[in-house]
């Protein structure tokens, strides 16, 4: 064996060769542990592969991007940051694996991550035990609230809640009859729930809500449109709120335009349909419906301005669009560097009671502020689709609502209130004044 | 002498008549149109009415260009201008012709839906008197939902006039819907109405016969009330036959989607789980077909998928008979890890496609044949679910003839029966297998194409298919192009007449339930092979 392998290397070219690599290996096992001291380490746990590929990756490359402009503003605490990107591939246990990958083994100060509901569940044990810091830029159902995870999307109350609000009003339409559509999972039975509620309790009768749900990624919409037709057929305004998730999105508006639903006769307003999902589409028979978000790429701020700019130059793409997920992570990044600069330290206990009370500007020209229930600040807005796939919008709050973890208009869930900062818990009853739930 | 003076007294008061007229009627239109120039909705709508009610001939061209989002403004300059049809730029005012772009703040009068609403109505009371007949007909559709009560001297100066079957039915209808809902209106009126839009008897009668006012008097209510129960029972009747509509275009879907794999899986017995890829790779070939063709041919737009339709069955077709040459080849006789192989081969595909062309959906364009619908009493057809059937049916008589009538398909047939028996008759059977294969894969190909038009152009098009797939060739019955047919059909049109009363998620279940039992009665499904090349 040894003699075998004194001959190859006893030929010169070979020689050569194997003498680069070991000294290559030596110089990187000897550069590592220095490279690891001289800068911070930020992951990034989106899936670049599978289903959820098509909305994840961009919130990637914005993170990407948002690392590379502070590397330019000369890091954080005298050290660059450097991405750690890892692919969990839409595999709701590898994203577990994954993470715990991120925080023991690349050693990364503060985690951006997650896009679905059930994502987000099987990496929460992992980051209560190794304690680090998740930031999530999804809306959500809410009814939750971790001491590491800091929720940069909207809580129910800060979109579904406004969208139905607005459908009641002169201007939206004065809507009297309700259909509820959604994937079947966690996101849209939580928040069905909340607005049936709600609904209920703003006098509107049992027998004018319709819920009705599909399986992930439904392409055969026929009768599903027809039932909503029928629906509103009752001679009562009738709207669909649509918590219809991914891909079975683009099959529902073109059935919707194929059986001649009109906004102005019955508006769908959604709540997972952004600028990336209609660049899919046709929009032309789609013009009217509408979507509730928190930001809209059609905002004009300079804020805004100046961020498409610069992602159609990080991108090299002029046509990339850019959604409210993707505002999300811009504002929980700078929330994170103003924190850390704050603490002057990257430990995760210490940025973690630091970040409650950081404000940053939002790029629609308000400010975000970190909630002590680790939720934040947000202006809703309601946007009509347009003929050319962007959003024009046609209200919106006219302040900010602050995030709110626990639904009032749930049972079990009214008396629960999440505070890290005085109460240090997540789910304190108000009732029994004891914490851990109801 | 005097008649002179008298003419000239008269052309010269006319010329001043014209000159007031002129200059009052052009003010009144600037006023309604500078309320567009404020960017505000509660000033748009002002300046709708105004338009509206201007009088001005060109207050129809204003309000079409404001719905259509071709009404522009400029704060800076506090003008507004529109947009024809053609991109050319118009001051909307005086409909002089603005040379270059106009001003840099250009921005389209915004609206809302509300706003369109008020529009429609107004647009439909405007276009009542126009000389199309199809224009005539929307504008009578328009004042039946709108049911302005300002326009019901036009809708009956315009019924008097009105020669074209469909537009007087329309107007009629229109005229019933404002008498029933205003005031005045006698009661033989109102009962009247209530008869026409009984008549009328789709959903959008029954959604106005059951919001009548309050303060309907009790005969009219009452006639109503029987409206509304005699269009529900005829509506409940309509729905079945739609749900067998929908049912038919379901299994065209579905057979679409199996049928390359009643070749690969039923035929040749190979676990193609890279089947759905083929069928993804045939719609990515569809979009970048139509990619070319917008950038060099626009106006061949119609003919793209003609034009797919053969290049997806080559590229599916070639993929497949690589797979097969290189792995599927050395795996005959071994289900489980052709099963594997294939699985890891449809996840190397999918990611392939991935970073090619971005996870995102790609739009692929409806041609202007399949867009759209047309109705038959209470159903509506759309173009592209009645295409597809066609094309599905076309498809599958097109692949019966090839292993009928051809020498390859009988080649196929009897390598697939009797394998030494066809190699010692002198067939290459190595050969048949990989075209067999291609065969296959090129037809899911061919069903990329058309399932592109109903569905998501993305990397996981073909994963929604695949288990789909298999279901419809194991319950039709392995190795029988007939069973894949009538399985498909069957579970299509079961789907859907389940769909309305337990949900797509129940319905869903009840049919996977239901073919595991029809299974374990009959393990060969609904068309088994018989004799002996089932035992070999």
């Amino acid at each position: 064996m040894f003699n075998k392998v004194q001959a190859v290397a006893s030929r010169p070219g070979i020689r050569h060769w194997v003498a680069a690599t070991a000294g290559l290996a030596m110089g990187l096992t000897m550069a590592l542990p220095a490279h690891a001291e001289d800068t911070i380490k930020v992951g990034v746990l989106h899936s670049l592969s599978g289903t959820m590929a098509i909305s994840e990756t961009t919130l990637k490359d914005v993170v990407l991007m948002l690392i590379d402009e502070q590397n330019k503003k000369g890091g954080l605490l005298g050290k660059k940051l450097e991405a750690v990107v890892v692919d969990p591939a839409s595999n709701w246990p590898l994203f577990a694996e994954k993470a715990r990958e991120l925080i023991s083994q690349d050693k990364v100060a503060v985690v951006f991550g997650c896009w679905t509901s059930v994502s987000r569940k099987s990496v929460l044990p992992v980051f209560k035990e190794l304690d680090s810091i998740l930031f999530y830029p999804v809306q959500y159902e809410g009814e939750e609230s971790e001491r590491n995870v800091f929720y940069t999307g909207a809580a129910p109350n800060q979109q579904a809640i406004p969208a139905v609000d607005y459908l009641m009003s002169k201007d939206g339409g004065s809507v009297k009859r309700w259909v509820l559509e959604g994937t079947d999972y966690v996101y849209p039975r939580t928040t069905n729930k909340i607005l049936e509620a709600y609904l209920k309790q703003k006098g509107v009768a049992p027998e004018d809500i319709m819920i009705n749900y599909t399986p992930f990624g439904f392409s055969d919409w026929q009768t599903e449109v027809s039932k909503i037709k029928a629906f509103g057929s009752a001679g009562k305004k009738t709207g669909v709120v649509s918590t219809i998730n991914g891909d079975a999105n683009v099959p529902f508006y073109k059935e919707l335009g194929n059986q001649g639903i009109k906004a102005t006769e019955i508006p769908v307003v959604a709540f997972s349909v952004g600028e990336e999902e209609l660049a899919g589409l046709d929009t032309k028979p789609l013009v009217g419906h509408l979507a509730a978000w928190n930001y809209f790429e059609s905002i004009k701020t300079p804020a805004n301005a100046a961020f498409i700019k610069d992602w159609h130059e990080f991108t090299k793409n002029p046509k990339r669009t850019t959604n409210d997920p993707m505002e999300a992570h811009v504002i929980g990044f700078h929330m994170w560097v103003d924190a850390v600069k704050k603490a002057g330290t990257t430990d995760a206990d210490k940025v973690i009671d630091t970040l409650p009370g950081i404000k940053v500007p939002n790029l629609t020209g308000g400010v975000a502020e970190m909630l002590p229930n680790h939720h934040i600040t947000k202006p809703v807005f309601i946007g009509e689709v347009r003929a050319d796939g962007q959003f024009d919008v046609v209200w919106k709050t006219p302040g900010l609502v602050p995030g709110a973890a626990w639904s009032p208009y749930l049972e079990g869930s009214k008396d629960l209130k999440a505070d890290w900062v005085t109460l240090k818990c997540g789910n304190y009853n108000t009732k029994t004044n004891k914490c851990g739930g109801a | 002498m005097s008649f002179l003076r008298d003419c000239f007294v008269a052309i010269v008061f006319a010329v001043v008549m014209l000159v007031v007229g002129s200059s009052a009627r052009a003010a009144t239109l600037e006023q309604a149109v500078a309320h567009f120039a404020a960017g505000d909705f509660s000033e748009t709508e002002a300046g709708i009415s105004e338009v509206a009610e201007s009088g001005d001939p060109r207050a129809a061209i204003i309000l079409r260009a404001l719905r259509d989002e071709r009404l522009l403004f400029s704060a800076a300059q506090n003008k507004v201008y529109y947009k024809d049809e053609s991109d050319a730029l118009f001051d909307a005012v005086t409909a002089q012709p603005i040379a270059g772009t106009g001003p840099d703040d250009l921005d389209s009068v915004h609206l809302n839906n509300r706003l369109r609403g008020v529009i429609d109505g107004f647009l439909g009371a405007l276009t009542l008197l126009d000389p199309d007949p199809g224009r005539r007909f929307d504008a009578a559709q328009a004042v039946f939902k709108s049911r302005d009560a300002s326009a019901l001297k036009t809708v009956e100066s315009a019924l008097a006039k009105e020669t074209d079957g469909r537009a007087r039915m329309a107007l009629q209808e229109a005229r019933a819907a404002i008498l029933l809902a205003s005031d005045d209106a006698s009661e033989a009126d109102k009962i009247a109405s209530v008869a026409i839009i009984r008549a009328r008897g789709d959903q959008d009668a029954l959604a106005l016969l059951s919001s009548l006012p309050a303060d309907t008097p009790a005969p009219v209510a009452r006639a109503a009330r029987d409206g509304v129960a005699a269009i529900q029972r005829t509506l409940a009747i309509w729905s079945s036959v739609q749900d067998a509509w929908y049912g038919l275009s379901l299994g065209s879907v579905l057979l679409l989607a199996a049928i390359g794999l009643a070749i690969t899986f039923g035929v040749m017995g190979v676990i193609n789980m890279a089947h759905g890829e083929m069928v993804m790779l045939g719609a990515y070939v569809t979009f970048v077909v139509q990619e070319i063709i917008r950038s060099h041919d626009p106006a061949l737009f119609d003919y793209s998928l003609l034009i797919a339709v053969p290049l997806a069955f080559l590229v599916s077709g070639f993929v497949g008979i690589l797979i097969e040459r290189t792995i599927i080849r050395f795996l005959y006789g071994r289900p489980l890890e052709t099963l594997l192989a294939t699985w890891g081969l449809s996840l190397i595909l999918q990611q392939a496609v991935r970073t090619t062309f971005g996870a995102n959906n790609r739009e692929v364009g409806n041609p202007s044949w399949m867009s759209g619908a047309f109705e038959i009493s209470h159903i509506t057809i759309t173009y592209n679910r009645l295409w597809i059937i066609c094309f599905s049916l076309a498809v599958f008589i097109a692949l019966l003839a090839l292993l009928r009538l051809t020498r390859l398909g009988l080649e196929m047939r009897a390598v697939t029966q009797n394998r030494p028996m066809a190699a010692s008759m002198g067939i290459r059977t190595a050969r048949i297998d990989a075209l067999t294969f291609g065969l296959g894969s090129g037809i899911a190909g061919i069903a990329g194409v058309a399932l592109s038009q109903i569905d998501n152009v993305s990397p996981n098009l073909g994963q929604g298919y695949i288990i789909d797939s298999f279901m419809v060739v194991v319950f039709g019955g392995v190795g029988n192009l007939w069973g894949t047919l009538v399985g498909a059909f069957t579970l299509g049109i079961a789907n859907k007449f389940l769909e309305p009363f337990a949900g797509a998620v129940l319905g869903k279940i009840a049919i996977l339930v239901m073919i595991i039992l029809f299974i374990q009665k009959r393990p060969r499904g609904l068309f088994a092979l018989k004799g002996r090349a089932v035992e070999a």
